[in-house]
Order: structure tokens, then sequence, then C-alpha cells
């Protein structure tokens, strides 16, 4: 006699929490041939903005925590989510319709992306900033800073694991926290990744992943005035157009749709970075 | 008078104007050429006298369809080809031509802007050379720029620029984007656009290819016919958030590179270990300098508590013996409000702090007849929800708060939407590196303030806008990466365990 499973109920992941939807709304997630996997949270306009309540919470914390720690905790991610390869390798077969191979080189690609970007939380300071050659008796250095709250629109083709991961890791490196949306149709392995980050001594509100019509709740997140900047890697087929105008209100910072998954890039740490200039006078010996 | 008045007396020692050519009418600047604009040409008054100084071309679309159309071939035909050394002697001439042409260029600015011939001679145009020799050395030294190697020229720069600095804002446009190897169509504020006139002048001394910048002067519509242009690349303003705002929201989705220099509300942050001498001298160059037409202006005062009373007791002090009076005066502290528009502005928003409850100080000055004047003013027992608090004044107006602890000055200090500038006065260096570390703002001034300087990257936070101007920092506005290879993380084939 075969033992009945016990399947896992997906929920949002906010402020370190697991809530549903408060608008109690779910939706139907398939395999690629149509087999039913599981009804995924439609996350709501509230969902949204409480997520960005719990990021913007999570700021100060995470952005003054040391480049060192961010670097471990984000290498922590790294070791937990190969530890749990064989379990994502299986639901991404599943649910995005690929061979267990090619499932375990995403899961690979994902790892070592954790692991790239890990390595540069204590070193994008230095080759970001600079000393500054002023014409007065002046100390003056330039340094970057996390921008604040990311709200970010992961890429919606094949790859639901490995695009999240693509543009949510660069975001964290230097301190800002995050409001994800996932792949829509592919949205269980990012709440799982969440279980991950729930059990890898990121903090809780450092990363809040909401499922459901990024059509839906990307409006919300580009005309929150508590948003600082706009990720719209993954709205190419969304009215991005439309939410870069909306973002224009509060001069949130927005990076346009890229086409398939963004590569690992020194730039996409630095697009959510302000450059910080500091003065201080010296005295004439 | 009292003997201290007496003291502080001085004979009128006014710069002449005799050194300024200044013809009757001037035209667009475009392709070289000076050519007749095809809107209504509008007259530039001095606003220390309203006098006449000259009329000027008022470019419609069509004058900024030939502008970018010449700027467009400029960068197809000369600039794109040129060697980045080659770029790098022709800014080099014109930080020279600058340099020679210094006084007539103070006098011209303080003239046109109503700024004291002290700050346009002293401050203005030595730092417009300056940026130039500086931007002039990067042309050929971009794929040090941090940008990886080979970063490209982006192309046709829409570049609008503000009143308060005019030929030091162009300056910070012009010539980081030549540098980059961009052409550039700019368009000088409406009120002052004379010292850019005098530039195309210099421009054709420098004999820099006709095409590579082109000046068109006019109004709001001129400027967005400009950033609106649907063969511009790359869009750089410096002015009010309102205007940026609108920018963005206009160039959304048509890939064209956008940095903005917006508003400000920068808090001067003084604690009660102060070098209290400095910070005097600091708090009244942080917003009276200029007029207090400084974007980054320390336009609020916060100050500890249990120093408030001797602080403003000495600010009060000093400012009464501020001059203010003829901008082209060599004694002159404070110069003439821009232009009457910005009066009312300041005279509003003074009322308003006025009817909510803060006490107003005003200096003790005469004020001329003709023109447009402001006297220094000081608000105190200002709260921070009050408007004068909140809203950028970009006048001569000081709003003072005060503070108990570091926590409360930071959590003051970034309650605004802005974040271009701040202040801190100590004598602590721990206290001073643990608040900069919090505050939200692009540029930090430690024991100073309104310190400018080409290597020195500049711009802000939040609602001031993005993108950096100055340093190493301001080229990334003007240029685009190579096609960057992926970094490599490998998804390797076979996994290697780690051996146990």
């Amino acid at each position: 006699m075969t033992r009945l499973t016990v399947p896992k109920t997906y929920k949002l992941y906010i402020g370190g929490a697991f809530p549903r939807s408060e608008s109690g709304r779910s939706y139907e997630v398939v395999s690629p041939s149509g087999a039913f996997l599981a009804n995924a949270a439609l996350a709501s306009r509230k969902d949204a903005r409480d997520a960005v309540v719990a990021a913007r919470a999570a700021v100060g914390r995470w952005s003054a925590a040391t480049g060192y720690n961010r670097g471990q905790v984000l290498y922590r991610i790294a070791e937990l989510l190969d530890g749990r390869r064989a379990q994502f390798v299986d639901e991404l077969s599943r649910s995005e319709g690929i061979s267990t191979a090619a499932a375990g080189a995403q899961v690979d690609a994902a790892v070592d992306v954790w692991v790239w970007y890990a390595g540069w939380a204590d070193k994008y300071v230095q080759v970001a900033g600079n000393a500054n050659a002023v014409s007065g008796p002046y100390f003056n250095i330039s340094v970057p800073e996390p921008t604040g709250v990311v709200a970010i629109v992961a890429p919606q083709d094949a790859g639901g694991l490995l695009g999240l991961v693509s543009v949510v890791a660069p975001a964290l490196v230097a301190g800002n926290t995050v409001v994800v949306v996932a792949n829509e149709r592919a949205p269980l392995s990012a709440i799982t990744l969440a279980e991950v980050l729930a059990t890898s001594d990121v903090p809780g509100g450092v990363v809040n992943v909401l499922t459901g019509s990024p059509a839906e709740l990307a409006p919300w997140l580009a005309s929150h005035a508590d948003v600082n900047a706009l990720d719209l890697a993954g709205a190419e087929r969304l009215e991005w157009v439309d939410l870069q105008i909306a973002a224009a209100e509060t001069l949130m910072r927005v990076l346009p749709p890229v086409t398939g998954i963004p590569g690992p890039s020194l730039e996409r740490i630095l697009a959510f970075t302000e450059t910080k200039t500091v003065w201080h006078t010296k005295s004439l010996l | 008078m009292t003997a201290p008045d007496r003291f502080l007396d001085y004979a009128p020692a006014p710069e002449s104007t005799s050194i300024l050519h200044l013809r009757d009418s001037y035209g667009l600047f475009i392709d070289g050429e000076f050519t007749e604009g095809h809107g209504t040409p509008f007259a530039t008054i001095s606003p220390a006298t309203e006098k006449h100084i000259a009329q000027v071309a008022n470019a419609n679309a069509h004058d900024v369809d030939l502008a970018v159309a010449a700027a467009r071939r400029a960068y197809e035909r000369s600039w794109s080809r040129m060697s980045g050394a080659d770029r790098g002697k022709y800014l080099f001439r014109i930080a020279r031509l600058v340099q020679e042409r210094a006084r007539e260029l103070a006098v011209a600015e303080s003239l046109d802007n109503g700024k004291p011939i002290k700050e346009s001679r002293d401050v203005d145009v030595p730092l417009v050379a300056a940026w130039f020799f500086y931007y002039a050395g990067w042309a050929d030294k971009l794929d040090y720029a941090g940008l990886g190697a080979n970063p490209r020229a982006l192309g046709v720069a829409a570049q609008v620029i503000p009143w308060n600095f005019p030929l030091l804002m162009l300056a910070w446009k012009i010539a980081p984007a030549l540098a980059a190897g961009n052409t550039v169509v700019i368009k000088p504020a409406e009120t002052t656009p004379l010292s850019a006139l005098i530039f195309a002048e210099i421009l054709q001394q420098a004999e820099l290819p006709a095409g590579v910048v082109n000046i068109v002067t006019g109004a709001g519509d001129t400027g967005a016919a400009l950033v609106n242009h649907t063969d511009v690349d790359k869009v750089a303003f410096t002015g009010s958030t309102a205007v940026g705002r609108a920018i963005a929201r206009s160039t959304a989705g048509t890939g064209k590179k956008l940095t903005l220099e917006l508003g400000g509300k920068a808090a001067n942050i003084v604690f009660d270990d102060a070098p209290l001498d400095q910070a005097i001298e600091g708090i009244v160059n942080g917003i009276f300098f200029n007029q207090g037409h400084v974007c980054c202006a320390g336009s609020r005062l916060l100050v500890q508590e249990n120093i408030h009373d001797e602080v403003v007791d000495r600010l009060k002090a000093r400012l009464s013996t501020l001059r203010l009076g003829d901008p082209l005066d060599k004694n002159t502290d404070i110069g003439a409000i821009n232009s009457r528009e910005q009066l009312e502005r300041i005279r509003r928003l003074s009322d308003v702090g006025e009817a909510e409850g803060a006490e107003r100080w005003t200096a003790p000055c005469a004020i001329p007849e003709a023109g447009f004047w402001f006297a220094p003013t000081i608000f105190t027992g200002v709260t921070t929800s009050s408007t004068i608090a909140r809203e950028e004044i970009f006048g001569p107006v000081l709003s003072v708060l005060t503070f108990r602890t570091p926590a409360e000055a930071i959590a003051k200090a970034n309650n605004t939407p802005y974040g271009l500038s701040a202040g801190i006065w100590s004598d602590k260096g721990s206290r001073i590196l643990a608040v900069a570390d919090s505050l939200r703002a692009g540029v930090i001034w430690a024991n100073t303030f309104n310190r400018f300087d080409p290597a020195s990257p500049f711009g802000g936070y939040k609602e001031s806008g993005y993108g950096r101007e100055g340093g190493r920092h301001g080229l990334a506005a003007y240029l685009a990466s190579a096609p960057l290879e992926p970094a490599r993380v490998a998804a390797p084939t076979a996994r290697k365990q780690l051996k146990k």
C-alpha cells in the first residue's frame, strides 16, 4: 500500500511569516501538461502594501549590517539551497515540465548566483566608491549606499527559480530590502525558496515574496511612495511604460524590462545604490 | 548711527561693466553660428535694476529640430570619430578661454543673474574653468571610468539648466557630455541666457566643430520641445522637482538616459560641541550664499536645544553686518533675487511661515527701490510640519528647528521627501561619521557647507533626483557600458562534492 502524501500549502512570504493572502484568494497552478499542482495565494493590493511595510521596517537592520555579515548571510542561502537540491529539482521538473537534469542545472546555477553575489557584499563599495582629490583642504569621499526598498517583477518565462534569484540577490547585496512578485505561472519554487530564506539568517522582511498576477500587483508597487526603486525585469509583457510613468511620481529609480534572465553583473548591484559624498574640513597645521 | 555701523561703512566699489561688449540682440547658437529664432524674442533684464540688457531669440519647436539635427550631424560626422585626446584638447582650450575671459563672464553673470560679483568672480567662473579642465583630462581615459573597457557615448544630449548658477550649470552639463563623446543641445534658463551666449563666442574662439554644442534660448515650452525630441539619446535636467517629475514621465519608455538634479530642503545640523565661530559662518554661507538660490542650501537649521539661543543671537548679529545691494559692488554680500516671480514665491512662503506661527526676524538693511530684493530672514519656532520646513523656498530664508539627541537630529533631517545635501557641525569626529552614515542625502558637508569641486560627485537621494554630476561618477551619466560579457557563473556539468 502506497503512502498518502502530505502536500504543502503554498502561501505568501511577508515579514518573515507565511500568511495566506488577506483577500482569501488563491489560483490554480498547473504543470505545462495541465496537471494540478497547487493552489497558490493570489496576492492582493493589501498584501503588496503589507509587504512594503515589512520591507521598509527591515531596511535599518539589513543596511546597517556589515558587508561581511551580509555576505555570509547570502552565502548561507546558497548553502541551504544546495542542501535542498533534491526538493527543488523535484518541484521544478514537475512545475516547469523539464527534465531532472535541466532542473538540476537550474538549481546549481541559482546556487552559484547566490555565491557570486555573496562575495560582492564587502567589495562593491571599494569598486564603486573613491576618494576625490578636491582643490582645497578637505577630506572628500564618495561611497555607494543602498537605495532602500526595491520592488521587483521577477522574470516570467521559464526558469522560475533562477529568474527570481537573479533579480533578488543583486538587490540584497548593498543592503536593500525587496518585495518581489514571483513568476506567475511557476510560483512554487519562489515560495519554497522563501523557506530557505526563512532559515538562512535573512532577517524577516528583507525579502518578501508575493505570488499572483504581476499585472495586478505591479501598479500598486510602482505607485507606492515608500518604494525607492522598481526593477521591471519581468515586466516585458506588462504595460511597463505606464508603470514607469507611475514611478515618476516619486522619482523612483527604475530598471527597464529584460528579455530572459539577467546574467550576474555588478551593474545590477549598483542600480540600487545611491552615491553619498562626504566632505570634511582638514585643519591647517 | 551707532559706532559699529560707521565702522562697517564702505565706499561703493562697483565693478565696471565696460569690459562687456554686449550686443543689442542675441540669436540662437546652432551649428556653430548665431541664427534668428522662429519664436517671439524676449528681453533679459538686470534683476537689480529691472533695466533692459538685451533682446534674446526664442527657440520654437522648429529651431529645436534644427539644433538637434545639427548635434546629430556633428555627432556622426566629427565628434564621435575624433580621438579622445583631441576632444580633450578642445575642452582644455575652452577651460583656458574661460579663464582668459573670466572677468567679463563674471560681470555678465552678476548683471544678468543678480548674484554678488564676489561670488561670480570667486566661485562660479573659476569653477566653470575647473570643470572643463577636469573633464578635458577624462576624454582620453574613459576606459578607466569604471564602466568597463570601451564605454561608448550615448549620442545627442538634451540639457536644460536653471537660473541660479547659469554658467556653472552649463559647465556641469557640457563638460562631461563632451568628454564622453556626446554632442549637446542646451537650453539656458529664460531669465539668465546672457553668459551662455558669451560662452558661445568662446566656443567659436576655441574652433569647436560646428554643431557639437548648440544653445537654444527660450522658456519652458522650448525646454519641453528639447527633452521630448525623438532624436535625443540623453536628457539631463537641473531644476524643480515638479518639472523633473514631468520629464521622468515624458521620457518613460523612450530609452533616453535620464539624470535629474532637483530640489532640496537640506538640514544643517549643529551639535553643542560645534566650533561655533566656523558654524555661524557656515550657516550663513549655507543659506545666504547666492541669495539662497541654491538647491543644496542649508535651509533647515537643526540646532541642539541647549545652544539654540546663543546660535540664533550670533546669527542675527552676523546677518546684521551683511551688505545687501548692487551685485556689481565688490563689497556686496547679498545680491538681487533673480526674478519678480521668484521674489513673490519667497514672500508668499515667508508669509505662510508667519501665519503658521513661526517667529520672523529680518536683517535690518536698506532695500533698493528698483529691482527685486529680499532681506536675509530667519524663522525660529519652526516645527517639522511647518510649510517653511517642508517646501523649498529657494531664497534667503532660514528655518530654525531644535533637537536634543543625535537620533532626533537624524530623524528630523531625514523627514523630507528630498535628499540632496546636509551639513553636520561638531568637534567629535566619530559622531560626524555616524551621523553622516545615517543621513539620506547625496552630499554631506561636515564642518563646512556649500563646497563644490569638479572632482566631487554631486546629486540627490529620493525626490532630489538621480544620477551624479562631477567626478568619475559624473561620466556615467553620459556613457553606456560596452556590452558586457556576462560574469561567468558556471552551471557545472558535473557536481563536485566536498570530500569529507
